[in-house]
């Protein structure tokens, strides 16, 4: 068949040896220049491989007690001092990386799945279904969402288990809302009506074309979710319906040494620098992404 | 004569929003011949492209299409369920939309969502699949196809992005194609780039094509026969040749005069006075009468069917009633 006219040069913006960047890519590269972005995503990696390496790095057991080091302030043995059961607190402030971490992840894998998902039903769909998820959502962000944490805990139970399962249900509306406004507005855009022209069913449509353009935002409130997670999960163990003894969480830590606030103050310093060190660094690294990813990937 | 491939007849579409129910489309009547171009010409909101969201079925909530028969090669389609109407959409009836910059979707490469489409229809694998993309890449023109399926859309111009969005509805080889306003966001030498290349699709391969635009001019190019919408309803009707030398209805007129031209040395440019009534707001009498210059009493009381007005051309228009009022039109051209 007869080919048509060649372009001229001008149509052709891309030069031949330029390599295809991704939206994704060029995120990377503005992330990249963000300094306190890149602080935040090292102290993330500094927590991360502490969880990993927990086992290597740590210089003792979380329960290798020496009740004849009770409370000894921070020395060359002990780089952050001992606990009233004569632990070493550098180990367990090490191994209880991995368990806010996990809390952390996985609360909000949880909330962020499940919210998106009922984000994505009721603004794709609108109307009925809408408005019943959007309402429910109204009615669990009604209350303080501790409040809501511990009343789930107080339903199945204090573990760090079901504070992790209390953490996931309280962030859900968070996520279902910020992906429901999302879907609305790339519900209108012409490449969905393109979609629906093409013949394609409206569950492809979600999850081929509506959710990767929503991923920005949710990729932003995950991080950020993250801290606060983090954050909640040591609050439900200072009171006492997370973590339980003796398990290394930083708020447990917290509760269980503040007695000794006064004659051992580096009992309870060391956890409360790690919970800051942890959610500051989320919250950087959250700020980055945003800055990144939310002036609309495509330019 | 040949059975039309898309009849639309009585079509009625409205939208029901706060302000009561809005009949966007208000019995529309029109057919589409194999291998024929029709152009539908009316201002902004006259009812074409929700004519045109109609025929696909696309249309959602508030509208909805209340009436009427949409026969595609003898089956009406309004009678479809959402199931069978997904595999007419894009395998039998492609569209294209007005924004290139925004029907592609930016976080996908370009042979992706081409694929796509031909995978959903064709149920072929994945490489076949990418091969007859490339093919259709080339045949809308595009250089360096194979390298284009990779990438993404931000790095293609406006131009390009029309041909891939052609190349999207034309590669399953639909009976006909809807093209809605597709030139109107483009620079004017790529315009006519991609109307060429859009009439050559049609020579070639035999697609019905539905234009969709308010460019007289595109219009004058590319169609065989011509609809005018006006506030909902079909105004005139005829052959391009017809309408563009004798215009039947005041509103044809004022749009064909409403042209820049650059032979006549014009101080200022002829515009139909007033605006588009939003669509419902007028009861009674013809929707055009409050800006027409040959409106008389019965203009406002009654409201015309379309009439013959002579060759088989259409107008609705009550002029057309008797001979001697017609000629007052004639006089208004010459």
């Amino acid at each position: 068949m007869a080919e048509i006219a060649p372009q001229k040069q001008t149509n052709v913006p891309k030069q031949p040896d330029e390599e295809v960047i991704s939206p994704w890519r060029e995120a990377w590269k503005g992330f990249r220049r963000n300094k306190l972005a890149m602080v935040g995503m090292g102290i993330v990696l500094f927590f991360i491989l502490l969880a990993i390496f927990a086992g290597v790095i740590a210089p003792e057991g979380i329960n290798d007690q020496k009740l004849s080091e009770r409370l000894q302030s921070p020395s060359a043995s002990h780089w952050f001092g001992t606990d009233d059961f004569g632990r070493d607190i550098l180990s367990r402030i090490i191994y209880g990386a991995r368990i806010s971490l996990w809390v952390g992840f996985f609360a909000v894998l949880g909330s962020a799945a499940i919210g998106s998902l009922l984000g994505l039903i009721a603004g794709y769909y609108g109307r009925m279904v809408d408005t019943i998820i959007s309402r429910i959502f109204d009615i669990m962000l009604a209350f303080p969402s501790i409040l809501l944490a511990i009343a789930v805990v107080a339903v199945l139970g204090p573990s760090l288990r079901n504070a992790l399962i209390a953490i996931a249900i309280i962030n859900i509306p968070n996520f279902g809302r910020l992906v429901r406004s999302r879907v609305l507005s790339v519900k209108q855009e012409e490449y969905v009506m393109a979609a629906r022209a093409v013949g394609m069913r409206d569950t492809r449509i979600i999850f081929s074309h509506v959710l990767p353009n929503s991923l920005a935002p949710i990729i932003v409130q995950g991080t950020l979710a993250i801290a606060t997670a983090i954050l909640e999960a040591a609050a439900l163990s200072f009171l006492g319906l997370g973590a339980q003894a003796p398990q290394p969480e930083w708020g447990k830590m917290l509760a269980d040494s503040r007695q000794y606030i006064i004659q051992a103050p580096w009992t309870v310093f060391f956890p409360g620098l790690a919970i800051m060190l942890t959610v500051l660094g989320f919250n950087l690294l959250g700020d980055g992404l945003r800055d990144a990813l939310d002036p609309k990937m495509k330019k | 004569m040949e059975q039309p491939v898309l009849n639309v007849s009585g079509l009625e579409t409205h939208f029901f929003t706060d302000d009561g129910e809005i009949p966007a489309v208000d019995s529309v009547d029109f057919h589409v011949n194999k291998g024929e171009v029709l152009g539908i010409v009316g201002e902004s909101g006259s009812g074409k492209s929700v004519t045109s969201l109609s025929i696909m079925q696309l249309i959602s909530a508030p509208g909805k299409v209340v009436g009427g028969e949409i026969s595609y090669k003898g089956e009406n389609l309004l009678l479809k369920s959402e199931k069978q109407m997904r595999k007419i959409r894009g395998n039998e009836i492609g569209m294209i939309f007005q924004e290139p910059m925004t029907s592609l979707n930016p976080v996908f490469k370009i042979g992706n969502q081409l694929v796509e489409g031909i995978r959903i229809h064709k149920k072929w694998n994945k490489k076949d699949s990418w091969a007859h993309a490339i093919k259709f890449l080339k045949l809308v023109g595009l250089p360096r196809a194979e390298e284009l399926m990779n990438e993404y859309p931000h790095q293609l111009s406006g131009g390009m992005r029309q041909r891939v969005m052609i190349a999207m509805a034309m590669a399953c080889e639909p009976d006909v194609l809807i093209a809605d306003e597709p030139t109107t966001a483009l620079d004017v030498t790529i315009q006519a780039q991609i109307l060429e290349l859009m009439k050559r699709l049609n020579n070639e391969t035999n697609t019905s094509i539905i234009m969709i635009t308010h460019d007289l001019g595109v219009v004058a190019e590319m169609c065989d026969r011509i609809v005018v919408m006006y506030s909902g309803k079909i105004v005139e009707q005829g052959t391009t040749k017809e309408i563009f030398e004798s215009p039947k209805h005041p509103y044809t007129i004022g749009l064909i005069e409403s042209v820049p031209d650059v032979r006549s040395r014009k101080e200022r440019l002829y515009s139909i006075p007033g605006n588009v009534p939003k669509p419902g707001s007028i009861k009674t009498g013809c929707h055009f009468a409050p800006r027409c210059k040959f409106a008389f009493d019965k203009c406002f009381e009654e409201t015309p069917e379309l009439m013959d007005a002579g060759q088989g051309q259409l107008a609705r228009c009550w002029l057309h009633e008797d001979k001697e009022k017609a000629a007052l039109l004639e006089k208004v051209e010459s």
